[in-house]
């Protein structure tokens, strides 16, 4: 499939106001459950981090440097992509489904479209907008976990930002957004090829959005472990 | 003109085609018949090139389509019209988004050339002021008028039409059907319509082929059809009391 998807290009003026269209779709209308989620994540993993510190020799900072790890390295990248999976995952899959079942990218084959080319790649090009989204999320993430430790008791500003600082490895962000560019691909691709090769009716076309997901979900979640492993073991 | 050789196809262990030869001639209303299950739109299909026939030929004015590389395949869809069963327009595009979108993907037009075309087609399908509509704000004969314009607007040499007024009231089907046959007659286009509606059998059956079971049983004209002694098309013409009495009064004026 992924071959077919880079074949026989759709006209250029044409694919381009695909891809714009795509990235208002898939990116910028996730931008409110993204900043949303991140916020209050950043916020719980402060108050956490704080609630199981007992040891008075461990210092307050840990909050901030707990949450800017936490945050940077897994909750922006993995989990905002579990979020995408159900949200941008099951859109494709059923708006492609079904133009499936109602015989819409048949006649486009039948125009000598290459259908998907069309239906396909806009969507690969503007999940390569996603870094900036998780960007977005580790940013609001921290902010989230500021709020909570400061406003609630849990930590001073200074304390929380001097954590923030400590031992900070720029490679964390880099390994960060290698992760979400890998993620991006499947977010697009596995809930396409669900909603692409489905056959039946409306009922199916639910069906294939929830089995889209948990494939997504699934691939995530090992691609997570294996590039951990390969680029931070 | 388009021939079929020998034309098998089957899915698994349904042999859903056999052997199927026949000629689709030009500037005529070609119609597929048959009872559900019958192999009508699996044949459509594989003329359209959807699905890849298992043996057999198919040529399209004496071209081969199995022989035709995938460029050449290309541009001979791009000769090829087709208006599905459901309409198959795009939900997300106007009437006018609908109907420019074979130009806009394959001409080099500018807008207004476009938009001339467009509203040419759409006037010729009787469908005016309907251009910043959607789908979904049209009745399902609109919906078909849309279709054909949209098949038609690439002046296209053959047109596929799968059974085109399903779904629609006796008047507007009838006007669906004269509407292709006018614009088949008026293009010289080569028109193939899947159907089992008797009313377009009668109308518009220029050439006739009954299937039956993946197999070609039959094949003549609309004229033709009520005086055939083939049991199986007889029984599927005069299936309903209507036309039973219709080949009663015809029997009855023949002695």
């Amino acid at each position: 499939m992924v071959r077919e998807v880079f074949k026989k290009p759709t006209k250029w003026p044409i694919m381009k106001s695909l891809i714009l269209k795509e990235i208002d779709e898939l990116i910028y209308g996730s931008m409110g459950i993204i900043i949303f989620i991140s916020f209050f994540i950043g916020g719980v993993v402060a108050i956490q981090t704080a609630l199981n510190i007992s040891n008075p020799l461990i210092p307050r900072n840990l909050i901030g440097f707990a949450t800017r790890q936490s945050v940077i390295l897994e909750f922006a990248p993995t989990f905002t992509s579990i979020i995408m999976a159900g949200k941008v995952g099951s859109y494709i899959t059923s708006s492609i489904g079904t133009m499936r079942v109602t015989e819409q990218i048949d006649a486009l084959e039948v125009m000598g479209v290459n259908s998907l080319n069309y239906l396909v790649f806009p969507k690969i090009i503007a999940m390569f907008m996603y870094p900036f989204a998780v960007a977005i999320a580790m940013y609001v993430g921290i902010f989230g976990g500021w709020i909570a430790g400061v406003f609630g008791g849990f930590s001073s500003s200074a304390d929380f930002v001097e954590g923030l600082q400590l031992d900070f490895i720029p490679f964390h962000v880099t390994y960060s957004f290698i992760k979400s560019v890998v993620f991006a691909f499947v977010i697009a691709t596995i809930p396409s090829y669900h909603g692409y090769y489905m056959k039946g009716g409306a009922l199916e076309v639910g069906k294939a959005s929830t089995t889209a997901f948990v494939w997504t979900s699934v691939v995530i979640i090992i691609l997570n472990y294996v590039l951990t492993q390969l680029l931070l073991g | 003109m388009i021939e079929v050789k020998n034309l098998h196809k089957s899915f698994g262990d349904a042999h859903v085609l056999k052997g199927i030869t026949t000629t689709f001639e030009k500037g005529k209303t070609n119609l597929i018949i048959g009872q559900s299950g019958s192999g009508k739109t699996v044949f459509i299909k594989c003329l359209l090139g959807l699905f890849v026939p298992d043996e057999g030929i198919i040529s399209y004015d004496g071209k081969i389509y199995s022989e035709l590389t995938s460029r050449e395949r290309r541009d001979l869809r791009q000769e090829m019209g087709m208006v599905f069963q459901g309409s198959a327009l795009f939900d997300s595009m106007t009437v006018e988004g609908n109907v420019m979108f074979p130009l806009d993907m394959f001409t080099k037009q500018s807008k207004s050339e476009m938009l001339d075309r467009v509203n040419f087609v759409l006037k010729r399908v009787n469908l005016e002021d309907a251009n910043q509509k959607y789908p979904s704000e049209l009745s399902g004969g609109m919906q078909k008028r849309v279709a054909i314009a949209r098949a038609i607007v690439m002046n296209p040499k053959y047109l596929f039409c799968d059974e085109p007024n399903s779904g629609l009231d006796p008047k507007t089907a009838i006007l669906i059907d004269n509407l292709i046959q006018e614009i088949t007659q008026e293009y010289d286009i080569t028109t193939v319509i899947n159907s089992h509606d008797m009313n377009s059998v009668m109308e518009i059956g220029e050439k006739i082929i009954f299937l039956k079971d993946g197999i070609k049983e039959w094949e003549g004209s609309n004229k033709e059809i009520f005086k055939t002694d083939n049991a199986a098309v007889t029984n599927f013409v005069y299936s309903s009391e209507l036309f039973k009495k219709v080949r009663q009064m015809y029997i009855e004026e023949r002695n």
